[in-house]
């Protein structure tokens, strides 16, 4: 079989999760999307690795996985500590920062 | 045959949910989209030969992140938080039109690529365990120690911003 399919597959979730960080408001909804992004991009390691008869594309599929699970748990760390501050987890309100 | 038939399954599947997922408006069933995304991936990666790497992202994804997101939306309560996408607003048809940009380049680079890319018999090649780790503890065994170390940067950080008082008072 062809691996153009398994590419396309890639980029469309990816296009998908691109979209949802810019349409959606809540800041999970955006966290899942960058999950998503992330397995969209693993997909194409994957996918290559099998291309070239390496291994290295699957080791560096691993290593995408650590940082994502260390990026989840500090990411969900820092929306807990949004939430109690303000009580809200709509993107657009959280603006202390805006000039 | 049955690759096929299996490959269209899986990627109809992940990316049904996956649009399912950015547009439901409750972040919980987000999440058990998004574990239907992940499963129907794991199955695409046992095609694509490898089967240590479905493993490894069954258990991590659907067994640990996923977990930790329900946890997390079952903590917070933001019922006012539950509303549905509005398309009607510029930057939202923007936001898409960027999207859907993407997606065409993306999908023209793909489509052009010089040599086709057919996949070769697949010989000897697998991702098993053994193969997967014998590569992971030699060529990448500093990588590997560096991630063990980001793990550990990762917890302490966790606590830290978790913590209701801050560690250092004033």
């Amino acid at each position: 079989m062809a691996a153009e399919p398994y590419l396309l597959v890639a980029i469309i979730l990816f296009a998908i999760g691109a979209v949802g960080v810019l349409v959606r408001r809540n800041a999970i909804i955006i966290f899942l999307c960058i999950e998503l992004m992330l397995n969209a991009v693993n997909l194409a390691f994957v996918t290559f690795a099998r291309i070239q008869h390496n291994l290295d594309g699957q080791v560096f599929v691993f290593f995408v996985m650590i940082v994502a699970a260390a990026e989840v748990a500090v990411g969900l760390a820092l929306i807990v500590a949004l939430f109690r501050k303000k009580a809200t987890l709509a993107v657009d309100e959280i603006n202390l920062m805006k000039w | 045959m049955v690759q096929d038939i299996l490959f269209y399954l899986f990627s109809g599947i992940a990316i049904v949910s996956a649009v399912a997922m950015v547009l439901h408006k409750n972040p919980v069933y987000s999440v058990l989209l998004l574990i239907l995304t992940l499963f129907s991936l794991a199955g695409l990666y046992v095609l694509l030969e490898a089967p240590f790497i479905a493993a490894v992202h069954i258990i991590v994804y659907a067994g640990a992140i996923v977990v930790l997101f329900l946890f997390v939306i079952m903590l917070l309560d933001m019922k006012k938080d539950l509303e549905p996408v509005r398309w009607r607003r510029l930057s939202r048809i923007l936001a898409a039109c960027a999207g859907l940009a993407f997606l065409i380049e993306a999908g023209l680079v793909v489509l052009s690529m010089r040599e086709q890319a057919l996949m070769a018999e697949s010989g000897d090649f697998a991702g098993s365990v053994e193969q997967v780790g014998l590569l992971l503890f030699t060529r990448y065994l500093l990588p590997f120690e560096i991630a063990s170390i980001l793990l550990l940067v990762a917890i302490i950080g966790v606590v830290v911003l978790a913590r209701r008082k801050p560690l250092v008072q004033g």
